[in-house]
Protein backbone atom coordinates (compact mmCIF):
# COMPACT_ATOMS: atom_id res chain seq x y z
CA UNK A 1 0.00 0.00 0.00
CA UNK A 2 1.33 3.58 -0.80
CA UNK A 3 -0.30 7.14 -0.92
CA UNK A 4 1.42 8.58 -4.69
CA UNK A 5 2.17 12.52 -4.77
CA UNK A 6 2.39 14.12 -8.01
CA UNK A 7 4.96 16.81 -7.50
CA UNK A 8 5.38 19.70 -10.15
CA UNK A 9 8.25 21.22 -10.96
CA UNK A 10 8.99 24.78 -12.50
CA UNK A 11 12.08 24.80 -13.95
CA UNK A 12 13.29 21.95 -12.33
CA UNK A 13 12.83 23.43 -8.74
CA UNK A 14 9.83 22.27 -6.47
CA UNK A 15 7.95 24.84 -4.02
CA UNK A 16 6.25 25.11 -0.86
CA UNK A 17 3.55 23.36 -2.48
CA UNK A 18 5.11 19.99 -3.04
CA UNK A 19 6.55 20.13 0.16
CA UNK A 20 2.91 20.53 1.62
CA UNK A 21 1.75 17.74 -0.22
CA UNK A 22 4.60 15.44 1.00
CA UNK A 23 3.76 16.47 4.86
CA UNK A 24 0.30 15.57 4.09
CA UNK A 25 0.55 12.14 2.62
CA UNK A 26 3.30 11.69 5.44
CA UNK A 27 0.34 11.75 7.78
CA UNK A 28 -2.02 9.86 6.23
CA UNK A 29 0.67 7.40 5.60
CA UNK A 30 1.55 7.19 9.44
CA UNK A 31 -2.31 6.37 10.21
CA UNK A 32 -2.31 3.59 7.48
CA UNK A 33 0.98 2.26 8.22
CA UNK A 34 1.79 2.90 4.65
CA UNK A 35 4.13 4.55 2.24
CA UNK A 36 5.17 7.74 0.47
CA UNK A 37 6.00 8.02 -2.84
CA UNK A 38 6.45 11.05 -4.62
CA UNK A 39 6.45 11.05 -8.49
CA UNK A 40 8.02 13.76 -10.86
CA UNK A 41 7.72 13.96 -14.53
CA UNK A 42 10.14 16.23 -16.31
CA UNK A 43 14.00 17.32 -15.74
CA UNK A 44 14.74 17.56 -12.07
CA UNK A 45 18.18 17.48 -10.48
CA UNK A 46 18.65 14.12 -8.23
CA UNK A 47 19.70 16.63 -5.42
CA UNK A 48 16.56 18.87 -5.92
CA UNK A 49 14.83 15.41 -6.07
CA UNK A 50 16.33 14.38 -2.98
CA UNK A 51 14.94 17.31 -0.97
CA UNK A 52 11.44 15.49 -1.13
CA UNK A 53 12.75 13.21 1.21
CA UNK A 54 13.21 15.97 4.05
CA UNK A 55 9.28 16.22 4.18
CA UNK A 56 8.53 12.32 4.49
CA UNK A 57 8.85 10.41 0.83
CA UNK A 58 10.09 7.21 1.23
CA UNK A 59 11.00 6.73 -2.61
CA UNK A 60 10.75 9.23 -5.50
CA UNK A 61 10.05 7.86 -9.05
CA UNK A 62 11.17 10.01 -11.45
CA UNK A 63 10.09 9.88 -15.55
CA UNK A 64 11.91 11.70 -17.87
CA UNK A 65 11.25 12.13 -21.45
CA UNK A 66 11.25 14.95 -24.04
CA UNK A 67 7.80 14.16 -24.67
CA UNK A 68 6.61 15.11 -21.67
CA UNK A 69 8.44 18.74 -21.01
CA UNK A 70 4.91 20.80 -21.07
CA UNK A 71 1.48 19.35 -19.57
CA UNK A 72 -0.40 16.81 -22.01
CA UNK A 73 -3.33 16.13 -19.95
CA UNK A 74 -3.83 12.56 -21.23
CA UNK A 75 -0.02 11.26 -21.54
CA UNK A 76 0.36 12.68 -17.57
CA UNK A 77 -2.67 10.82 -16.41
CA UNK A 78 -1.57 8.02 -18.48
CA UNK A 79 2.10 7.75 -16.52
CA UNK A 80 0.42 8.75 -13.01
CA UNK A 81 -1.93 5.85 -13.60
CA UNK A 82 0.95 3.32 -14.07
CA UNK A 83 3.13 4.97 -11.29
CA UNK A 84 -0.44 4.23 -9.62
CA UNK A 85 -0.61 1.09 -10.29
CA UNK A 86 3.03 -0.27 -9.90
CA UNK A 87 2.95 1.16 -6.54
CA UNK A 88 -0.64 -0.33 -5.31
CA UNK A 89 -1.37 3.32 -4.13
CA UNK A 90 -4.63 3.37 -2.32
CA UNK A 91 -3.97 7.33 -2.02
CA UNK A 92 -3.27 9.56 -5.37
CA UNK A 93 -2.49 12.96 -3.96
CA UNK A 94 -2.66 16.39 -6.33
CA UNK A 95 -2.47 20.18 -5.36
CA UNK A 96 -5.18 21.68 -5.89
CA UNK A 97 -3.99 24.25 -8.78
CA UNK A 98 -4.66 24.11 -12.44
CA UNK A 99 -2.45 21.39 -12.83
CA UNK A 100 -3.81 19.16 -10.26
CA UNK A 101 -7.36 20.02 -11.44
CA UNK A 102 -6.38 18.96 -14.61
CA UNK A 103 -5.01 15.97 -14.06
CA UNK A 104 -7.02 14.31 -11.00
CA UNK A 105 -10.16 13.77 -12.46
CA UNK A 106 -8.51 12.35 -15.52
CA UNK A 107 -6.33 9.03 -13.00
CA UNK A 108 -9.57 9.32 -11.03
CA UNK A 109 -11.57 7.80 -13.71
CA UNK A 110 -8.82 5.41 -14.61
CA UNK A 111 -8.62 4.13 -11.80
CA UNK A 112 -11.90 3.88 -10.54
CA UNK A 113 -11.48 6.01 -7.61
CA UNK A 114 -13.58 8.72 -5.70
CA UNK A 115 -11.91 12.02 -6.06
CA UNK A 116 -12.42 14.94 -3.54
CA UNK A 117 -11.05 18.00 -4.53
CA UNK A 118 -9.91 21.31 -2.47
CA UNK A 119 -9.50 18.63 0.49
CA UNK A 120 -7.79 20.65 3.44
CA UNK A 121 -7.38 18.47 6.40
CA UNK A 122 -6.22 14.86 7.34
CA UNK A 123 -8.77 12.30 6.36
CA UNK A 124 -10.93 11.94 9.71
CA UNK A 125 -11.17 8.32 9.11
CA UNK A 126 -9.52 5.94 6.60
CA UNK A 127 -12.03 2.99 6.58
CA UNK A 128 -14.36 4.27 5.62
CA UNK A 129 -12.38 7.31 4.15
CA UNK A 130 -13.70 10.25 5.00
CA UNK A 131 -12.56 14.14 4.34
CA UNK A 132 -12.76 17.65 4.74
CA UNK A 133 -13.55 19.81 1.43
CA UNK A 134 -14.28 23.45 0.61
CA UNK A 135 -17.36 24.31 -0.92
CA UNK A 136 -19.46 26.96 -2.18
CA UNK A 137 -16.18 28.84 -3.03
CA UNK A 138 -14.89 28.73 0.28
CA UNK A 139 -17.93 29.83 2.10
CA UNK A 140 -18.32 26.13 3.59
CA UNK A 141 -17.01 22.82 4.39
CA UNK A 142 -18.41 19.48 3.21
CA UNK A 143 -17.61 15.86 4.27
CA UNK A 144 -16.91 13.67 1.60
CA UNK A 145 -17.22 9.79 2.25
CA UNK A 146 -15.54 7.97 -0.81
CA UNK A 147 -17.23 4.74 -1.62
CA UNK A 148 -14.05 2.78 -3.78
CA UNK A 149 -11.18 1.58 -3.01
CA UNK A 150 -8.79 4.18 -3.98
CA UNK A 151 -9.23 7.87 -3.61
CA UNK A 152 -8.20 10.71 -5.84
CA UNK A 153 -7.32 14.21 -3.73
CA UNK A 154 -6.05 17.76 -4.55
CA UNK A 155 -5.00 19.39 -1.50
CA UNK A 156 -6.22 23.08 -0.86
CA UNK A 157 -3.23 25.00 -0.76
CA UNK A 158 -2.00 26.15 2.81
CA UNK A 159 -3.91 23.89 4.73
CA UNK A 160 -1.49 21.84 6.40
CA UNK A 161 1.66 22.41 8.19
CA UNK A 162 5.13 21.17 6.59
CA UNK A 163 6.79 18.82 8.81
CA UNK A 164 10.48 17.99 8.10
CA UNK A 165 11.65 14.56 8.86
CA UNK A 166 14.88 12.23 8.10
CA UNK A 167 15.59 11.63 4.77
CA UNK A 168 16.09 7.84 3.91
CA UNK A 169 14.36 8.25 0.41
CA UNK A 170 15.64 6.31 -2.65
CA UNK A 171 15.41 7.97 -6.11
CA UNK A 172 13.92 5.54 -8.80
CA UNK A 173 13.65 5.56 -12.63
CA UNK A 174 10.04 5.05 -13.53
CA UNK A 175 10.21 3.65 -17.29
CA UNK A 176 6.46 4.61 -17.73
CA UNK A 177 4.81 3.56 -21.16
CA UNK A 178 4.45 6.46 -23.13
CA UNK A 179 2.21 6.17 -26.09
CA UNK A 180 1.82 8.66 -29.39
CA UNK A 181 -1.60 8.50 -29.41
CA UNK A 182 -2.10 10.55 -26.24
CA UNK A 183 -0.29 13.72 -27.65
CA UNK A 184 -3.12 15.17 -29.42
CA UNK A 185 -2.77 18.38 -27.92
CA UNK A 186 0.74 20.62 -28.43
CA UNK A 187 2.34 23.39 -26.77
CA UNK A 188 3.16 25.93 -29.33
CA UNK A 189 3.92 28.68 -27.73
CA UNK A 190 4.51 29.41 -23.77
CA UNK A 191 4.15 32.80 -22.14
CA UNK A 192 6.06 33.30 -18.88
CA UNK A 193 5.69 36.32 -16.43
CA UNK A 194 9.04 36.66 -15.20
CA UNK A 195 10.34 39.05 -12.08
CA UNK A 196 7.02 39.37 -10.25
CA UNK A 197 5.63 37.39 -7.03
CA UNK A 198 3.21 34.79 -8.45
CA UNK A 199 -0.12 35.64 -7.00
CA UNK A 200 -0.39 32.30 -6.09
CA UNK A 201 2.65 31.67 -3.83
CA UNK A 202 2.61 35.05 -2.66
CA UNK A 203 2.89 34.61 1.09
CA UNK A 204 1.47 38.50 1.61
CA UNK A 205 -1.19 40.08 -1.24
CA UNK A 206 -1.27 43.39 -1.83
CA UNK A 207 -4.74 44.20 -3.24
CA UNK A 208 -6.51 47.49 -4.39
CA UNK A 209 -10.11 47.87 -5.10
CA UNK A 210 -11.66 50.74 -7.10
CA UNK A 211 -11.50 52.39 -3.54
CA UNK A 212 -8.26 53.01 -5.43
CA UNK A 213 -9.35 55.97 -7.98
CA UNK A 214 -7.24 55.43 -11.05
CA UNK A 215 -4.81 52.94 -12.75
CA UNK A 216 -2.30 56.14 -12.52
CA UNK A 217 -2.86 56.11 -8.78
CA UNK A 218 -0.66 52.55 -8.12
CA UNK A 219 2.35 53.11 -7.10
CA UNK A 220 1.97 53.81 -3.32
CA UNK A 221 -0.17 50.33 -3.34
CA UNK A 222 2.86 49.43 -6.09
CA UNK A 223 5.72 50.53 -2.74
CA UNK A 224 4.31 48.67 0.03
CA UNK A 225 4.26 45.46 -2.72
CA UNK A 226 7.97 46.19 -2.95
CA UNK A 227 8.87 46.57 1.07
CA UNK A 228 6.94 43.43 2.38
CA UNK A 229 8.10 41.72 -0.74
CA UNK A 230 4.49 40.87 -2.01
CA UNK A 231 2.11 39.95 -4.66
CA UNK A 232 -0.07 42.50 -6.26
CA UNK A 233 -3.61 41.67 -6.86
CA UNK A 234 -6.90 43.49 -7.45
CA UNK A 235 -10.68 43.16 -7.51
CA UNK A 236 -12.92 42.81 -10.49
CA UNK A 237 -13.86 45.96 -11.60
CA UNK A 238 -10.49 47.12 -11.16
CA UNK A 239 -8.98 44.80 -13.84
CA UNK A 240 -12.59 44.93 -16.02
CA UNK A 241 -11.98 48.61 -16.51
CA UNK A 242 -7.88 47.72 -17.53
CA UNK A 243 -6.63 49.41 -14.48
CA UNK A 244 -4.33 46.51 -13.98
CA UNK A 245 -3.71 42.96 -15.57
CA UNK A 246 -6.18 40.26 -15.61
CA UNK A 247 -3.78 37.98 -13.87
CA UNK A 248 -4.06 40.08 -11.02
CA UNK A 249 -8.13 39.47 -10.46
CA UNK A 250 -8.92 37.64 -7.25
CA UNK A 251 -12.45 36.36 -6.58
CA UNK A 252 -14.95 33.94 -7.34
CA UNK A 253 -14.34 34.57 -11.09
CA UNK A 254 -10.69 35.35 -10.97
CA UNK A 255 -8.00 33.64 -8.80
CA UNK A 256 -8.61 31.68 -5.79
CA UNK A 257 -5.60 32.05 -3.03
CA UNK A 258 -4.45 31.36 0.34
CA UNK A 259 -1.49 33.63 1.56
CA UNK A 260 -1.18 34.07 5.33
CA UNK A 261 -1.84 37.97 4.89
CA UNK A 262 -3.97 39.99 2.31
CA UNK A 263 -4.29 43.59 2.55
CA UNK A 264 -7.52 44.49 1.48
CA UNK A 265 -6.86 48.44 0.15
CA UNK A 266 -10.33 50.35 -0.99
CA UNK A 267 -12.09 47.09 -1.50
CA UNK A 268 -15.85 46.76 -0.27
CA UNK A 269 -15.80 42.94 0.26
CA UNK A 270 -18.40 42.22 -1.69
CA UNK A 271 -18.76 38.01 -1.12
CA UNK A 272 -17.64 37.06 -4.56
CA UNK A 273 -14.33 38.55 -3.51
CA UNK A 274 -14.41 36.97 -0.09
CA UNK A 275 -14.76 33.64 -2.27
CA UNK A 276 -11.39 34.19 -3.49
CA UNK A 277 -9.63 35.33 -0.39
CA UNK A 278 -11.06 34.45 2.59
CA UNK A 279 -8.75 31.54 3.21
CA UNK A 280 -5.87 34.17 3.81
CA UNK A 281 -4.45 33.60 7.31
CA UNK A 282 -5.09 37.26 8.41
CA UNK A 283 -7.03 40.53 6.10
CA UNK A 284 -6.01 43.29 6.68
CA UNK A 285 -8.27 46.34 5.28
CA UNK A 286 -8.63 50.07 4.78
CA UNK A 287 -11.49 51.54 3.76
CA UNK A 288 -12.98 54.96 4.04
CA UNK A 289 -16.49 53.72 4.60
CA UNK A 290 -16.94 51.97 8.56
CA UNK A 291 -19.51 50.13 7.30
CA UNK A 292 -18.27 48.33 4.18
CA UNK A 293 -18.84 44.59 4.45
CA UNK A 294 -14.45 43.69 4.41
CA UNK A 295 -14.42 44.59 7.83
CA UNK A 296 -16.32 41.91 8.53
CA UNK A 297 -14.05 39.17 7.02
CA UNK A 298 -11.17 41.40 8.03
CA UNK A 299 -8.50 40.56 10.85
CA UNK A 300 -7.44 44.41 11.48
CA UNK A 301 -9.20 47.16 10.22
CA UNK A 302 -8.73 51.05 9.54
CA UNK A 303 -10.92 53.49 8.81
CA UNK A 304 -9.38 55.95 6.54
CA UNK A 305 -8.15 56.93 2.77
CA UNK A 306 -5.69 54.41 1.21
CA UNK A 307 -3.76 57.36 -0.03
CA UNK A 308 -2.95 58.78 2.86
CA UNK A 309 -2.61 55.57 4.59
CA UNK A 310 -0.60 54.03 2.46
CA UNK A 311 2.63 55.51 2.45
CA UNK A 312 2.47 55.65 6.03
CA UNK A 313 2.00 52.09 6.13
CA UNK A 314 4.75 51.40 3.86
CA UNK A 315 6.93 53.89 6.08
CA UNK A 316 5.98 52.11 9.33
CA UNK A 317 6.97 48.89 7.90
CA UNK A 318 10.47 49.99 6.73
CA UNK A 319 10.88 51.34 10.22
CA UNK A 320 9.94 47.76 12.05
CA UNK A 321 12.50 45.93 9.86
CA UNK A 322 14.99 48.24 10.15
CA UNK A 323 14.88 47.82 14.18
CA UNK B 1 -18.99 21.35 -36.42
CA UNK B 2 -21.36 20.80 -33.20
CA UNK B 3 -20.63 21.99 -30.19
CA UNK B 4 -21.43 21.15 -26.91
CA UNK B 5 -21.88 23.14 -23.61
CA UNK B 6 -22.31 21.21 -20.11
CA UNK B 7 -23.95 23.56 -18.15
CA UNK B 8 -24.42 22.97 -14.40
CA UNK B 9 -27.50 24.24 -12.26
CA UNK B 10 -26.27 26.23 -9.23
CA UNK B 11 -27.44 28.70 -6.52
CA UNK B 12 -26.82 32.44 -7.45
CA UNK B 13 -23.35 33.24 -6.52
CA UNK B 14 -24.83 36.10 -3.66
CA UNK B 15 -26.89 33.38 -1.83
CA UNK B 16 -26.58 32.45 1.87
CA UNK B 17 -25.65 28.78 2.62
CA UNK B 18 -27.60 26.96 4.76
CA UNK B 19 -28.04 23.69 5.92
CA UNK B 20 -30.79 21.45 6.86
CA UNK B 21 -31.68 17.97 8.34
CA UNK B 22 -28.55 18.08 10.75
CA UNK B 23 -26.65 19.60 8.54
CA UNK B 24 -26.32 16.70 5.97
CA UNK B 25 -28.36 18.99 2.93
CA UNK B 26 -28.12 21.95 1.21
CA UNK B 27 -31.05 23.94 2.35
CA UNK B 28 -32.75 24.88 -1.31
CA UNK B 29 -35.18 27.41 0.44
CA UNK B 30 -35.62 30.60 -1.28
CA UNK B 31 -32.41 30.00 -3.85
CA UNK B 32 -32.38 31.29 -6.94
CA UNK B 33 -31.06 29.45 -9.76
CA UNK B 34 -28.47 30.12 -12.83
CA UNK B 35 -26.20 28.72 -15.04
CA UNK B 36 -22.94 28.15 -13.41
CA UNK B 37 -20.86 31.50 -14.53
CA UNK B 38 -18.13 29.50 -16.46
CA UNK B 39 -20.65 27.57 -18.10
CA UNK B 40 -22.90 30.69 -19.49
CA UNK B 41 -19.40 32.26 -20.54
CA UNK B 42 -18.52 28.97 -22.51
CA UNK B 43 -21.87 29.30 -24.30
CA UNK B 44 -21.40 32.69 -25.01
CA UNK B 45 -17.87 31.85 -26.77
CA UNK B 46 -19.17 28.97 -28.22
CA UNK B 47 -22.30 30.92 -29.83
CA UNK B 48 -19.26 33.50 -30.59
CA UNK B 49 -17.81 31.23 -32.61
CA UNK B 50 -20.68 29.72 -34.60
CA UNK B 51 -21.80 33.04 -35.37
CA UNK B 52 -18.24 33.55 -36.89
CA UNK B 53 -18.06 30.52 -38.65
CA UNK B 54 -19.76 30.88 -42.00
CA UNK B 55 -21.93 27.86 -41.55
CA UNK B 56 -18.94 25.68 -40.38
CA UNK B 57 -20.29 25.40 -36.81
CA UNK B 58 -23.84 24.02 -37.40
CA UNK B 59 -25.04 23.87 -33.91
CA UNK B 60 -24.54 24.60 -30.20
CA UNK B 61 -26.16 22.32 -28.09
CA UNK B 62 -26.42 22.67 -24.04
CA UNK B 63 -26.76 19.78 -21.72
CA UNK B 64 -27.42 19.17 -18.17
CA UNK B 65 -27.44 16.29 -15.73
CA UNK B 66 -30.57 17.17 -13.32
CA UNK B 67 -34.19 16.75 -12.52
CA UNK B 68 -37.00 18.19 -13.98
CA UNK B 69 -36.32 21.44 -11.60
CA UNK B 70 -33.27 22.32 -13.52
CA UNK B 71 -35.18 23.09 -16.98
CA UNK B 72 -35.48 26.91 -15.87
CA UNK B 73 -31.67 26.91 -16.05
CA UNK B 74 -31.87 25.50 -19.24
CA UNK B 75 -34.37 27.48 -21.18
CA UNK B 76 -32.11 30.89 -20.36
CA UNK B 77 -29.13 29.03 -22.05
CA UNK B 78 -31.94 28.45 -25.35
CA UNK B 79 -32.64 31.71 -25.04
CA UNK B 80 -28.66 33.10 -24.92
CA UNK B 81 -28.94 31.62 -27.82
CA UNK B 82 -28.22 27.59 -27.52
CA UNK B 83 -30.03 25.80 -30.66
CA UNK B 84 -31.05 22.61 -28.24
CA UNK B 85 -30.86 21.17 -25.43
CA UNK B 86 -30.45 18.25 -23.33
CA UNK B 87 -31.52 17.00 -20.24
CA UNK B 88 -30.60 13.67 -18.60
CA UNK B 89 -33.05 12.96 -16.27
CA UNK B 90 -31.05 11.66 -13.35
CA UNK B 91 -29.70 13.19 -10.08
CA UNK B 92 -26.17 14.70 -10.13
CA UNK B 93 -25.24 13.50 -7.28
CA UNK B 94 -21.33 13.20 -7.47
CA UNK B 95 -18.90 14.03 -10.50
CA UNK B 96 -18.82 10.46 -11.52
CA UNK B 97 -22.80 10.82 -12.13
CA UNK B 98 -22.35 13.34 -14.25
CA UNK B 99 -19.41 12.73 -16.04
CA UNK B 100 -20.84 8.85 -16.46
CA UNK B 101 -23.91 10.34 -17.66
CA UNK B 102 -23.08 12.45 -20.33
CA UNK B 103 -20.49 10.38 -21.58
CA UNK B 104 -23.37 8.32 -22.35
CA UNK B 105 -24.89 10.55 -23.71
CA UNK B 106 -22.08 12.06 -26.28
CA UNK B 107 -21.20 8.47 -27.25
CA UNK B 108 -24.80 8.32 -28.89
CA UNK B 109 -24.37 11.81 -30.06
CA UNK B 110 -20.98 12.38 -31.01
CA UNK B 111 -19.90 16.45 -31.05
CA UNK B 112 -15.97 17.98 -32.18
CA UNK B 113 -15.65 20.00 -29.33
CA UNK B 114 -17.25 19.62 -25.79
CA UNK B 115 -17.34 22.89 -23.40
CA UNK B 116 -17.27 22.79 -19.26
CA UNK B 117 -16.60 24.80 -17.07
CA UNK B 118 -13.38 24.95 -14.36
CA UNK B 119 -15.59 24.63 -11.80
CA UNK B 120 -19.38 24.43 -10.51
CA UNK B 121 -20.02 27.46 -7.77
CA UNK B 122 -21.88 24.79 -5.65
CA UNK B 123 -19.54 21.92 -4.89
CA UNK B 124 -16.11 23.55 -6.65
CA UNK B 125 -15.66 19.71 -8.07
CA UNK B 126 -13.58 21.07 -10.62
CA UNK B 127 -13.78 16.87 -11.75
CA UNK B 128 -16.83 16.92 -14.66
CA UNK B 129 -15.20 18.17 -17.75
CA UNK B 130 -11.75 16.25 -17.13
CA UNK B 131 -13.48 12.73 -16.07
CA UNK B 132 -15.57 13.30 -18.81
CA UNK B 133 -12.72 13.37 -21.40
CA UNK B 134 -11.33 10.28 -19.96
CA UNK B 135 -14.17 8.71 -20.25
CA UNK B 136 -14.62 9.40 -23.87
CA UNK B 137 -10.73 8.59 -24.35
CA UNK B 138 -10.64 12.26 -25.88
CA UNK B 139 -8.02 15.37 -25.21
CA UNK B 140 -8.25 17.73 -22.94
CA UNK B 141 -7.21 21.15 -22.39
CA UNK B 142 -7.64 22.79 -19.14
CA UNK B 143 -7.69 26.40 -17.55
CA UNK B 144 -8.61 27.42 -21.24
CA UNK B 145 -8.86 30.80 -21.06
CA UNK B 146 -9.09 31.52 -25.22
CA UNK B 147 -11.04 29.18 -28.03
CA UNK B 148 -10.22 30.41 -31.51
CA UNK B 149 -10.97 28.22 -34.63
CA UNK B 150 -9.82 29.50 -37.77
CA UNK B 151 -10.05 27.04 -40.86
CA UNK B 152 -10.58 24.45 -38.61
CA UNK B 153 -7.65 25.23 -37.36
CA UNK B 154 -8.08 24.81 -33.38
CA UNK B 155 -5.94 27.41 -31.08
CA UNK B 156 -6.05 27.52 -27.23
CA UNK B 157 -5.28 29.92 -24.28
CA UNK B 158 -4.59 28.31 -21.47
CA UNK B 159 -3.32 29.98 -17.91
CA UNK B 160 -0.06 28.09 -16.57
CA UNK B 161 1.18 29.41 -12.57
CA UNK B 162 2.94 32.78 -13.38
CA UNK B 163 2.00 32.72 -17.19
CA UNK B 164 0.07 31.27 -20.13
CA UNK B 165 0.45 29.06 -23.01
CA UNK B 166 -0.82 28.55 -26.44
CA UNK B 167 -1.45 25.00 -27.81
CA UNK B 168 -3.35 23.08 -30.61
CA UNK B 169 -5.59 20.01 -31.01
CA UNK B 170 -7.38 17.98 -33.02
CA UNK B 171 -11.02 17.49 -32.80
CA UNK B 172 -13.36 16.31 -30.99
CA UNK B 173 -11.71 17.06 -27.83
CA UNK B 174 -13.28 18.53 -24.31
CA UNK B 175 -11.92 22.11 -23.54
CA UNK B 176 -12.46 23.02 -19.77
CA UNK B 177 -12.59 26.75 -19.58
CA UNK B 178 -12.44 29.69 -17.10
CA UNK B 179 -11.63 33.40 -16.93
CA UNK B 180 -10.87 34.67 -19.86
CA UNK B 181 -12.86 32.90 -22.32
CA UNK B 182 -15.63 35.31 -23.24
CA UNK B 183 -15.64 38.89 -21.71
CA UNK B 184 -19.41 39.38 -20.42
CA UNK B 185 -22.06 36.37 -20.37
CA UNK B 186 -24.61 37.47 -23.15
CA UNK B 187 -27.73 38.63 -21.58
CA UNK B 188 -30.95 36.87 -23.52
CA UNK B 189 -33.14 39.24 -25.48
CA UNK B 190 -37.05 39.56 -25.73
CA UNK B 191 -36.75 37.98 -28.54
CA UNK B 192 -34.23 35.09 -27.49
CA UNK B 193 -36.62 34.16 -24.07
CA UNK B 194 -39.79 34.11 -26.88
CA UNK B 195 -37.76 31.68 -29.06
CA UNK B 196 -36.51 29.71 -25.86
CA UNK B 197 -40.06 28.12 -25.55
CA UNK B 198 -40.49 26.52 -29.02
CA UNK B 199 -36.59 25.78 -28.61
CA UNK B 200 -36.16 21.42 -28.42
CA UNK B 201 -35.92 20.52 -25.11
CA UNK B 202 -34.77 16.84 -24.99
CA UNK B 203 -35.32 14.79 -21.60
CA UNK B 204 -33.31 11.53 -22.02
CA UNK B 205 -33.69 8.50 -19.74
CA UNK B 206 -30.54 8.18 -17.29
CA UNK B 207 -28.13 5.08 -18.15
CA UNK B 208 -27.79 4.77 -14.46
CA UNK B 209 -23.99 6.08 -13.09
CA UNK B 210 -23.26 5.29 -9.85
CA UNK B 211 -21.83 7.78 -7.57
CA UNK B 212 -18.29 7.25 -6.00
CA UNK B 213 -18.66 9.84 -3.77
CA UNK B 214 -21.18 10.97 -1.21
CA UNK B 215 -21.53 13.90 1.30
CA UNK B 216 -21.94 13.13 4.68
CA UNK B 217 -22.08 16.57 7.01
CA UNK B 218 -21.63 19.95 5.86
CA UNK B 219 -19.73 22.60 7.80
CA UNK B 220 -20.37 26.47 8.00
CA UNK B 221 -16.55 28.36 8.82
CA UNK B 222 -16.43 29.04 12.57
CA UNK B 223 -17.64 32.29 13.23
CA UNK B 224 -14.82 35.14 12.49
CA UNK B 225 -13.44 36.78 15.50
CA UNK B 226 -14.59 40.76 15.63
CA UNK B 227 -12.01 42.90 13.31
CA UNK B 228 -9.82 45.37 15.64
CA UNK B 229 -9.69 48.76 14.68
CA UNK B 230 -6.95 50.54 14.44
CA UNK B 231 -7.39 54.36 14.62
CA UNK B 232 -5.70 55.70 11.09
CA UNK B 233 -3.39 57.85 13.65
CA UNK B 234 -1.97 54.95 14.76
CA UNK B 235 -0.40 52.99 11.74
CA UNK B 236 2.21 51.96 13.79
CA UNK B 237 -0.06 49.52 15.98
CA UNK B 238 -1.40 47.90 13.12
CA UNK B 239 2.42 47.10 12.20
CA UNK B 240 3.25 45.72 15.99
CA UNK B 241 -0.16 43.65 15.66
CA UNK B 242 0.38 42.78 12.39
CA UNK B 243 4.54 41.03 13.93
CA UNK B 244 3.84 40.61 17.41
CA UNK B 245 -0.07 39.19 17.63
CA UNK B 246 0.00 37.87 14.08
CA UNK B 247 3.30 37.14 13.72
CA UNK B 248 2.88 37.75 9.96
CA UNK B 249 5.41 39.96 9.59
C1 LIG C 1 -21.06 36.35 -10.93
C2 LIG C 1 -20.19 37.40 -10.33
C3 LIG C 1 -18.85 37.14 -10.12
C4 LIG C 1 -18.00 38.11 -9.56
N1 LIG C 1 -16.69 37.79 -9.34
C5 LIG C 1 -15.89 38.69 -8.72
C6 LIG C 1 -14.53 38.37 -8.44
O1 LIG C 1 -14.03 37.29 -8.78
N2 LIG C 1 -13.77 39.28 -7.80
C7 LIG C 1 -14.25 40.51 -7.42
O2 LIG C 1 -13.49 41.29 -6.83
N3 LIG C 1 -15.52 40.84 -7.70
C8 LIG C 1 -16.34 39.98 -8.35
N4 LIG C 1 -17.61 40.34 -8.64
C9 LIG C 1 -18.02 41.75 -8.42
C10 LIG C 1 -18.39 42.06 -6.99
O3 LIG C 1 -19.75 41.79 -6.81
C11 LIG C 1 -18.12 43.55 -6.67
O4 LIG C 1 -18.81 44.35 -7.58
C12 LIG C 1 -16.64 43.93 -6.69
O5 LIG C 1 -15.89 43.02 -5.91
C13 LIG C 1 -16.45 45.34 -6.15
O6 LIG C 1 -15.12 45.75 -6.32
P1 LIG C 1 -14.48 46.87 -5.40
O7 LIG C 1 -14.57 46.46 -3.99
O8 LIG C 1 -13.13 47.17 -5.94
O9 LIG C 1 -15.37 48.15 -5.72
P2 LIG C 1 -16.53 48.83 -4.91
O10 LIG C 1 -17.57 47.88 -4.50
O11 LIG C 1 -16.91 50.02 -5.69
O12 LIG C 1 -15.82 49.30 -3.57
C14 LIG C 1 -14.89 50.31 -3.46
C15 LIG C 1 -14.62 50.50 -1.98
O13 LIG C 1 -13.59 51.46 -1.81
C16 LIG C 1 -13.94 52.31 -0.72
N5 LIG C 1 -13.22 53.57 -0.95
C17 LIG C 1 -13.52 54.58 -1.80
N6 LIG C 1 -12.58 55.53 -1.72
C18 LIG C 1 -11.67 55.13 -0.84
C19 LIG C 1 -10.46 55.69 -0.37
N7 LIG C 1 -10.00 56.87 -0.79
N8 LIG C 1 -9.77 55.00 0.57
C20 LIG C 1 -10.22 53.79 1.03
N9 LIG C 1 -11.36 53.22 0.59
C21 LIG C 1 -12.07 53.87 -0.33
C22 LIG C 1 -15.43 52.41 -0.75
O14 LIG C 1 -15.93 52.73 0.53
C23 LIG C 1 -15.83 51.01 -1.20
O15 LIG C 1 -16.05 50.14 -0.10
C24 LIG C 1 -18.49 39.39 -9.21
C25 LIG C 1 -19.85 39.67 -9.42
C26 LIG C 1 -20.69 38.70 -9.97
C27 LIG C 1 -22.13 39.04 -10.16
N1 LIG D 1 -25.14 18.44 -13.58
C1 LIG D 1 -24.37 18.83 -14.60
N2 LIG D 1 -24.82 18.78 -15.88
C2 LIG D 1 -24.06 19.17 -16.91
N3 LIG D 1 -22.82 19.64 -16.78
C3 LIG D 1 -22.29 19.74 -15.54
C4 LIG D 1 -23.04 19.34 -14.39
N4 LIG D 1 -22.26 19.52 -13.30
C5 LIG D 1 -21.09 20.03 -13.75
N5 LIG D 1 -21.10 20.15 -15.09
C6 LIG D 1 -20.02 20.69 -15.96
O1 LIG D 1 -18.77 20.48 -15.34
C7 LIG D 1 -18.14 21.70 -14.99
C8 LIG D 1 -17.35 21.53 -13.72
O2 LIG D 1 -18.20 21.11 -12.70
P1 LIG D 1 -17.69 20.41 -11.36
O3 LIG D 1 -16.79 19.31 -11.75
O4 LIG D 1 -18.96 19.96 -10.73
O5 LIG D 1 -17.01 21.49 -10.57
C9 LIG D 1 -19.26 22.71 -14.96
O6 LIG D 1 -18.77 24.02 -15.20
C10 LIG D 1 -20.14 22.20 -16.09
O7 LIG D 1 -19.60 22.56 -17.36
Amino acid sequence: MSVIVFVENWDGKFKKLSFELISYARQIADKSGSRVIALSIGTVEDDELHKLGNYGADKILKVEDERLNSLINKAYASVITQAAEKESSDTVLFSHNATGKALAPRVAVRLKAGAVTGVTEIPSSLDPFEVKKKVFTNKAFANVRVRSVKNVLTLFQNSVEIKETENNAEIEAFDAEIRDQDFKTRVLEVNKITGKVLLTDAEIVVSGGRGMKGPEKWQPLEDLAAELGAAIACSRPVSDEGWRPHEEHVGQTGKIIAPNLYFALGISGAIQHLGGVSSSKYIVAVNTDKDAPIFEAADYGIVGDVHKILPELTGEIKKMKDA
Amino acid sequence: MKILVCISNVPDTTTKIRFTDDDTRFDTASVQWIINPWDELALTRALELKEGSGGSIEKVTVVNVGPKESEPTIRKALAIGADDAVRIDAEPLDAHVVAGELAGHIRNNPYDIVLCGIDSSDYNGSLVGGMLAELLDLPSVSSVSKLNIENDEITINREIDGGSEILSTETPFVAIVQKGIALEPRIPSMRGIMMARKKPLNVVEAAGAEPLTEFVRFELPPPKAACKMVDEENIRELVALLHNEAKVL
